[in-house]
């Protein structure tokens, strides 16, 4: 084929997406930096302001500092646990168990539950008054905690919740797992390894790159945690803005307060933070990244 | 006759290890059933509560299944909101968002997978590169190119932008695109037949199973999606379930009977989504960590 014809053809077959990157991606990143210099506020003409909405941010508003708190708090518990959580799920399931695919279906279903549902449902969990896990703790003489309605506890809570979803990474673990040679586990049983020796030397490097992979993507997705905080609070991000996370900021400045200007300057911070955490990651994290040579 | 000499002590390990390892069995059991019943109850506690009536949802302590099974809540759902609105509304958004999903995002796959072009590796780099981009970072600019278009208030915003395809399953799909042998588009062309033709006859119908596998993330991701339709949507009328579930939470009082059978409504058709598909699911689903 000519190369002439050819590059016609893969633009024909990729323009729906070359448009919408344009259209809805690439055109509102920059609109959106042009805006978060304004006072935009979607009424009337908007003023060109310079720095101030980020001079604003950075001096003269705690809430910014609160839900950036708030949301690396959500990040650094959460992504960990819930990736430690759903690598032993994972490694339990493939010890040969019989049964394995039940056992995989009722690890693996929560995740399939809206964010919404699963908000709504936890909170009748939590219900302080007559929550199942208050009647738990109280059936064994424990303290009971107010929970969501608890400045303390809501983002623990929130926290507990998510690990409900772990199912959703533990199969992508468990089919990791399932690729790693036995005979890599056959020539170390014949030196004597230990099952501990085996777990940290065989599965965990094999298993890196698929670790490492939902390690980025759980990142970015919790900064993105706004769902179960709004619904929750019933989109207050309270008690006291302990549930505030950057996101539910940056909507309520946006959505609520129509502050574009203001709302458009976070988005910009948002991105700059994932930016920041994802090339801190590859650095630090991705170089104990085990890769098959010649891959 | 070296090699069965080798084999033997092995053989004999296993054998001395057999006790302890029926220990570890158990405890494996043990440990998969107690997570079991933990992964459970909130699902349970879900619908025992739907069919509770108000003030047995309500007691403390809480009876763990109802007294008597009653399906008053499932009624009140429909009283209280106008839940099949909403159904329909979410039934619009999640059909109509899939087909053009699955349509753009199966054909640009295949540009990136196959066509070689000029320019091709820059546009990859840069689908890639909006993986990672949250898409809140662009929603207030977005937001006012709806508004400017008139569509505020409507499913548009919701629906049309899913037409232009997904990153992320074009990623996917052009993954699985790759491992197709050229050799088949090659005969193919042989015969005559266009680009267009050996898309759409040879290497759809080839991939049948990663289709189905993008359709139903697809379907679910609308079905899920909170914050554009929260975002968008103003009138009762046009809320899809996602937000219209939220509506049992009054200002002074929560119907949590209610509340609990509209969230066992919505969850409905993705449990009988799962369970028909569960092999594409399952199998689909685990392929994303392995080839990223």
């Amino acid at each position: 084929m000519l190369s002439k014809k050819r590059n016609k053809l893969f633009y024909l077959f990729t323009f729906p997406w070359i448009i919408g990157f344009l259209l809805l991606t690439a055109g509102p990143m920059v609109y959106s930096l042009y805006l978060s210099f304004t006072n935009s506020s979607g009424f009337g003409t908007p003023e060109f302001v310079g720095l101030d909405n980020y001079k604003q941010m950075f001096s003269d508003d705690p809430l910014f500092w609160k839900s950036l708190g708030n949301t690396i708090f959500y990040t650094l518990l959460s992504v960990p646990l819930s990736l430690v959580t759903g690598y032993l799920l994972a490694v339990l399931l493939n010890t040969k168990v019989k049964f394995m695919g039940v056992f995989r279906t009722i690890f693996y279903l929560p995740s399939i539950v809206p964010t919404v549902a699963t908000s709504l449902l936890w909170m009748l969990i939590f219900q302080p008054n007559f929550g199942i896990a208050n009647a738990i703790l109280d059936f064994f003489n424990l303290p009971t905690s107010m929970w969501l309605l608890s400045e303390q506890m809501v983002k623990p809570t929130l926290i507990i919740m998510s690990l409900w979803g772990v199912g959703g990474g533990m199969v992508i673990y468990l089919a990791g797992l399932q690729e790693v040679p036995t005979s890599l586990y056959e020539a170390a049983e014949i030196d004597g390894a230990s099952s501990w020796h085996k777990f940290w030397n065989i599965t965990v490097p094999i298993t890196s790159p698929v670790i490492f992979f939902q390690l980025i993507m759980g990142l970015i997705g919790s900064l993105q945690v706004f769902t179960q905080a709004y619904v929750v609070s019933g989109g207050s991000g309270g008690p006291n803005y302990q549930s505030m996370f950057f996101v539910f900021y940056l909507y309520q400045q946006g959505f609520q307060f129509f502050n574009q200007g203001y709302g458009s300057a976070l988005a910009w911070m948002l991105f700059i933070l994932v930016l920041i955490l994802t090339a801190f990651v590859f650095k630090f994290i991705g170089k104990q990244v085990y890769y098959e040579s010649g891959d | 006759m070296e090699l069965s000499q080798e084999n033997t002590p092995i053989k004999v390990k296993y054998k001395s290890k057999s006790k302890a390892n029926k220990v570890q069995r158990f405890l494996i059991y043990l440990m998969l059933i107690l997570l079991s019943v933990i992964f459970l109850t909130p699902f349970l506690w879900m619908i025992f509560t739907a069919f509770k009536p108000e003030n047995e949802a309500m007691a403390f302590p809480p009876s763990i299944l109802p007294k008597i099974w009653d399906w008053e809540n499932f009624k009140e759902v429909f009283d209280i909101v106008p839940f099949a609105t909403f159904y329909k509304n979410s039934l619009l958004v999640a059909g109509l968002g899939t087909l053009g999903t699955v349509v753009s995002s199966s054909l640009v796959a295949y540009g990136f997978a196959r066509i070689k072009a000029t320019g091709r590796g820059v546009w990859f780099a840069l689908l890639m590169s909006t993986l990672m981009l949250p898409p809140q970072v662009t929603m207030i600019p977005v937001y006012v190119i709806w508004s400017k278009l008139g569509f505020v208030d409507t499913l548009v915003p919701l629906i049309l932008p899913a037409f232009f395809g997904n990153s992320y399953y074009i990623f996917l799909l052009r993954q699985f695109f790759r491992t197709i042998p050229k050799e088949v588009e090659e005969s193919a062309y042989l015969d005559g037949a266009s680009t267009f033709q050996i898309y759409w006859k040879l290497i759809l119908p080839m991939s049948r199973a990663s289709i189905i596998t993008v359709t139903l993330l697809s379907f679910m991701g609308f079905w899920n999606d909170f914050m554009t339709p929260l975002i968008y949507l103003q009138s009762m009328e046009n809320y899809t379930l996602a937000i219209g579930v939220m509506q049992f939470q009054g200002a002074l009082t929560v119907y949590w009977g209610p509340m609990m059978a509209a969230s066992a409504l919505m969850l409905l058709p993705l449990i009988v989504i799962f369970f028909t598909g569960q092999k594409y699911f399952v199998e689909g689903i685990a392929t994303q960590g392995n080839k990223g």
